[in-house]
């Protein structure tokens, strides 16, 4: 533990934002992956272990558009688009089969879906590791600001993660379509009944969960490696943000990311040989205290 | 009539016995007689870190297809089996005895990093087949008498031979340049943190001004290193040591260099030098220090380039530091199937690789050692170098004289009991 070094970071305005930095710059990734985990346990009331996966594959669209067009607003409509579509494929050709079944089929399901989408990643790019590379308009020197440095890339990227989950909460809570999807997660039926397809809107929903988790990996390719299974590591700790968020919320996830983040940013200071145990000592807490999360629906 | 019968079914009995023990026999006489020699190699050919086990099987399968193409080993062949092991210990040591047992192996090159390695070598203490390791650097494995394997050895850089080496460099550049203040950055699992105390051991040996003012251990596969780098950043350290290596190497590379760690920051990497890390990062910054992993430059010899390119036209990529020493193991098993006259009983090739020398393109003078005393590899690349932004990616290779890694190898043998 070094308490008085942690105090004088938070005392010093260059440290401290550059540390607050740090917190959104891993918060908000995570946000975007816990989002979609979220958005589809909180209407289809499956939980996503292949989550990771659609991680995976918007970082690999999104490298395959890079290559081939030096695009990167390309690269990041390729990672969304295409991890938004196959998440519609498994959805409707494997998932729908196991709703409502026990949930180690969907488990077997799920981990099926990694262990196959991962053996294609290596057919297809390879076993070796792989980076996108920085696009031309990101590669300047980080933004001095009270002292503390901050690099444009990732200014770029937490504001992007912002803007998504600003629209996403909006599009749930401010349009029709939005009223539609809240209504399937508390009564599939009268939705039916009212002759609202509900197949498709589980599809589409599942399918925004999965462009959430594409659009995470794309933003992350220019700075992190690629490698098949790397869906893995994240899906561990959107885990923990969805549980200490609330599982269905989107704002807990937000609130969770954040959290997450700004605890490995500062306990990296202050307690550089507990950094990860922290993350599990946070979720223990907020399980202890408020088992439904942060901002999740209280159970009766 | 009866006694005639009794004779009768005793002779068919007999006759029938004899054929079942021919039959029975068959197989092996077979064995015997066989062309092939098969190889077993356990490896990790799938996961975050297959590029160990596929380049390691690349090389093998590129050296023993030139010798098979020259005629094989007394008109017999060399063919490897391999087996993926997903990177777990048991696992290995489940698919090393099925390689020996049921696949006919009579001899293992052991692709396994350390965790699996250790297992594969407690296999071979059981099934005494020759055995060589190739990917293993934890030193202890050969090192420590307690371990000793007598049909076991390793084809690879050892942990202690590398410290040694860049102790050596990185004190005469911290003395030149005045670097006092250093940070570590090393993946938070065994062989992160050894390496990294063996580093700082011997670079503190020789300039005892260094001080080593934080560590940090981001764990093993970490995505992200945005909170090591930005500490970085707070120490404001003027050298740094990571041990980090592979994907995770170049995503931390990539991350520092949009925060400008380096121009401030001398980085010293034992894992940089290594080919696909170098070709895999988009802006490798200049100036940064490695340790020789492989290149294809470096020892600037005809046979080097002749493998490189020879590899690459197999593999598709240029040679790993996996590469190289598997490539060698094969030339060194090759070596004691000709001395031994193509016997492969473990006992006959072991005697013949203890203190066996190749000549090779891939050593620093001559020749390559298997030394008798700890069964290890001893003469290959130690040298450190820095980077350029373009290939070769690494130049001004200083080689550090083998001489003095080996009067400071005895020193650390004996303060840790191994001699």
């Amino acid at each position: 533990m070094n308490l008085d070094v942690l105090a004088g970071c938070v005392a010093t305005a260059s440290c401290f934002v550059t540390q607050v930095s740090t917190g959104l710059i891993v918060g908000m990734l995570l946000f975007l992956v816990a989002s979609g985990l979220s958005l589809i346990f909180g209407v289809l009331g499956v939980v996503n272990f292949a989550h990771g996966v659609f991680y995976m594959l918007g970082a690999y669209f999104a490298f395959a558009a890079y290559e081939a067009t030096g695009s990167f607003v390309l690269a990041l409509l390729a990672g969304a688009a295409g991890a938004g579509l196959v998440g519609i494929v498994f959805e409707r050709f494997f998932m729908s089969r196991v709703y409502g079944k026990d949930l180690l089929m969907q488990l077997l399901v799920c981990y099926a879906a990694i262990l196959i989408c991962d053996d294609l990643v290596k057919i297809v790019f390879g076993a070796d590791y792989k980076l996108m590379g920085m696009p031309e308009a990101f590669a300047t020197a980080p933004v001095e600001v009270l002292g503390g440095f901050i690099p444009g890339y990732y200014i770029f990227m937490v504001g992007m993660a912002l803007g998504i989950g600003a629209v996403l909460w909006l599009g749930i809570n401010r349009t029709r379509l939005g009223k539609i999807i809240r209504a399937l997660a508390i009564n599939p039926q009268m939705v039916g009944a009212l002759g609202i397809n509900t197949r498709l809107l589980y599809a589409g929903v599942f399918g925004m969960g999965c462009v959430l988790a594409g659009t995470a990996g794309a933003l992350a390719a220019p700075v992190r490696t690629l490698t098949p299974g790397m869906g893995l590591s994240v899906l561990i700790e959107s885990f923990i943000v969805t549980v200490i968020g609330g599982m269905g919320s989107i704002p807990g996830a937000l609130v969770a990311a954040i959290l997450i983040g700004l605890t490995r940013a500062f306990g990296a200071i202050g307690f550089p040989l507990f950094t990860d145990g922290l993350m599990f000592a946070l979720m223990g807490l907020v399980l202890i205290l408020r088992p439904s999360g942060l901002l999740g629906a209280r159970t009766a | 009539m009866s006694n005639g019968a009794n004779v009768t079914g005793r002779r068919v009995l007999l006759g029938g016995a004899a054929a079942g023990a021919a039959m029975l026999a068959m197989p092996r006489i077979a064995g015997a007689q066989a062309k092939v020699i098969r190889v077993g190699m356990p490896t990790i050919l799938s996961g975050r870190v297959a590029i160990l086990g596929t380049s390691s099987r690349a090389a093998v399968q590129y050296a023993f297809g030139r010798i098979n193409e020259a005629g094989g080993l007394g008109g017999r062949t060399l063919q490897l089996v391999e087996r993926d092991s997903k990177g777990r210990p048991d696992e290995a040591a489940k698919v090393t005895r099925d390689l020996i047992n049921n696949d006919g192996c009579e001899i293992i090159i052991d692709g396994e990093a350390s965790s699996g390695g250790f297992a594969v070598h407690e296999v071979v203490r059981d099934l005494p087949v020759l055995c060589i390791h190739t990917n293993s650097e934890t030193s202890s494995l050969t090192a420590d008498p307690k371990l000793h394997v007598k049909t076991a050895f390793r084809c690879a850089r050892q942990g202690i031979h590398d410290a040694v080496a860049g102790g050596v460099y990185a004190s005469g550049i911290s003395k030149q340049r005045g670097l006092k203040r250093w940070m570590t950055c090393s993946p938070d699992y065994a062989y992160g943190r050894d390496n990294t105390a063996e580093f700082l051991e011997f670079a503190k040996m020789y300039d005892p001004a260094i001080e080593v003012v934080d560590q940090v251990w981001p764990r093993l596969f970490a995505p992200d290193y945005t909170e090591n780098i930005t500490k970085a950043l707070q120490v404001k350290p003027q050298a740094m040591y990571s041990a980090l290596w592979g994907g995770d190497l170049v995503s931390f590379i990539e991350q520092s260099n949009l925060y400008r760690l380096f121009p401030n920051v001398a980085l010293f990497s034992s894992s940089l030098g290594d080919p696909p890390v170098l070709t895999a990062i988009k802006q490798l910054p200049a100036g940064l220090h490695t340790a020789y992993r492989y290149n294809r430059n470096y020892p600037e010899k005809p046979a080097n380039t002749a493998f490189a390119d020879g590899f690459t036209a197999l593999a598709k990529h240029e040679p790993t530091n996996w590469a190289w020493q598997n490539y060698v193991a094969a030339q060194f098993i090759a070596e004691a199937l000709k001395r031994t006259n193509g016997r492969t009983e473990g006992a006959a090739l072991a005697a013949e690789l203890k203190g066996m020398q190749i000549s090779s393109g891939l050593a620093v003078e001559e020749k390559l050692t298997l030394r008798d005393t700890d069964h290890t590899l001893i003469g290959y690349p130690t040298a450190w170098g820095r980077t350029v932004p373009k290939a070769p990616f690494v130049e001004d290779f200083a080689p550090i004289p083998w001489s003095q890694i080996l009067e400071m190898e005895t020193q650390w043998k004996k303060q840790k009991g191994y001699a």
